[in-house]
């Protein structure tokens, strides 16, 4: 038993080790640790989405889980959707076309919910859509613009 | 908002689960999904000296479909009901319920067994395991237990378990034939807690009539509450509206919501008789279907 433990994981493709206080969220570590700043932490106890990250396959609240709970695991941030030097990722470039951010705090989450969907599912209807997207909070209510940005990212994104 | 220091453990068996849980015991919190534990550590609602994470334990995670049971492990996510194939067909009160629970990133991550002994009366997992007369396998350093559903809620989160114990399987018993199921509830925003839902369970008589019901309620008391004067005026009887109706409105006199800021008792037993009628409908409904 400890109370700081050293971790090793895969952040985005890059590999980290770090030792870490194991009371610390994943939400902190990834942005005071690593300087992922891209995911957001607002109500800290899993409801408005905005820390919302992959770890594996699945999406996640990095506010509720520990940075030693993702030891030995892939974590994939906003930051890991793509490159500075671009393209952005279809799902990025439709929130763009369509509107799908407003003041851009619940956006990270609203993405990586979105991934999960699409990458799960194509051609997904409204319900499902607005479903899978309920878990996300934006505070600027912009959830017509966000849902058609998904509906055009599903057209256009090639997952081949 | 940080959590309260802890020590941290994360064992790789059972054994060693139940040794640290034995040494620490009100101490210690079992770490699982960790979706309701979280936000109370976050918010300092609760400060445990030790977690106990078991996800590195080997072998908790399945999800077993046998001839008779359904036996599912500590760590075997909430999200594992929505992709299985033999859930909607043989237990499928389980599958109605499971898209209500949370979101898909916490429903992901949190566990069913963790669920049960977080023991919130508003979750949906409680209500369907008392609904489908689940029985909870029950390990600690000195011994095995197992224990009934029904026996297993205490109060407002509390459970059976003693501090030293680990809840480590669930099992579901199989519908018996001629039965149909039913969820209903009602929440703010799909995937919110519900302000009140409801699992319904109806066999049928070979000549059409009730044979059994099971009624069984989150929100309205502090352990999933069944409404066992409304099952027993079914029982025996042609499932009519009319009937239902009286069901309903027996369901909402015997039970005993609270007023909070979400939803006043009054509003909460309206609820009650809303969702009583339409949960009965279906799974009668889904019954006949059955043949």
């Amino acid at each position: 038993m400890e109370r700081r433990r050293t971790i090793r994981l895969t952040v985005n493709g890059i590999r980290y080790e770090r030792e870490v206080e194991v009371r610390k969220t994943l939400a902190d570590f990834l942005r005071y640790d690593l300087g992922l700043k891209g995911t957001h932490v607002g109500c800290e106890h899993g409801v408005c989405g905005a820390c919302t990250v992959m770890l594996g396959d699945a999406s996640v609240r990095s506010c509720i889980l520990y940075a030693v709970q993702a030891d030995g695991q892939e974590v994939l941030t906003v930051e890991g959707l793509s490159s500075p030097e671009g393209p952005l990722h279809p799902l990025q470039q439709a929130f763009h076309e369509h509107h799908g951010l407003q003041c851009g705090f619940c956006t990270p989450g609203f993405l990586m919910s979105a991934l999960e969907l699409l990458a799960e599912k194509q051609n997904p209807g409204e319900e499902e859509i607005r479903e899978a997207l309920s878990g996300n909070l934006c505070r600027c209510t912009g959830y017509e613009g966000i849902v058609e940005a998904v509906r055009a990212a599903d057209r256009t994104w090639d997952r081949g | 908002m940080k959590p309260a220091p802890f020590e941290y453990a994360a064992p790789e068996n059972v054994e060693e689960v139940l040794e640290l849980l034995g040494e620490h015991g009100e101490e210690a919190k079992v770490l699982a999904g960790g979706q309701s534990l979280g936000p109370l550590l976050n918010m300092r609602l609760a400060t445990p000296g030790v977690l106990v994470d078991i996800n590195r334990v080997e072998g908790l995670s399945y999800l077993r479909s046998g001839d008779d049971v359904l036996a599912v492990g500590a760590l075997a996510r909430q999200r594992s009901i929505e992709r299985s194939i033999s859930i909607p067909r043989r237990w499928p009160l389980l599958h109605q319920a499971a898209p209500y629970i949370g979101h898909v990133a916490i429903r992901n991550r949190g566990t069913i067994c963790g669920s049960l002994a977080h023991a919130d009366p508003a979750a949906e997992l409680p209500a369907v395991a008392v609904a489908l007369g689940a029985r909870l396998r029950i390990r600690s350093a000195r011994g095995g237990r197992e224990v009934e559903a029904g026996d297993f809620f205490v109060n407002y989160m509390t459970t059976d378990l003693a501090p030293d114990e680990l809840l480590v399987e669930a099992r579901f018993p199989p519908l018996p034939p001629r039965t149909g199921t039913s969820w209903k509830e009602v929440a703010r925003r799909h995937g919110d807690f519900a302000l009140v839902g409801v699992a319904a369970v109806v066999t049928l008589a070979r000549d059409g009539r009730c044979e059994r019901v099971r009624l069984v309620y989150t929100g309205v008391a502090p352990t999933p509450f069944e409404a066992g004067d409304a099952e027993e005026m079914l029982s025996g009887e042609s499932p009519t509206r009319e009937l239902f109706g009286e069901a309903a409105e027996r369901a909402a006199r015997d039970c005993e919501p609270g007023s909070d800021v979400h939803a006043s008792a009054a509003y909460r037993r309206h609820l009650v008789r809303v969702l009583t009628k339409r949960a009965l409908g279906e799974a009668v409904r889904r019954a006949r279907e059955e043949g």
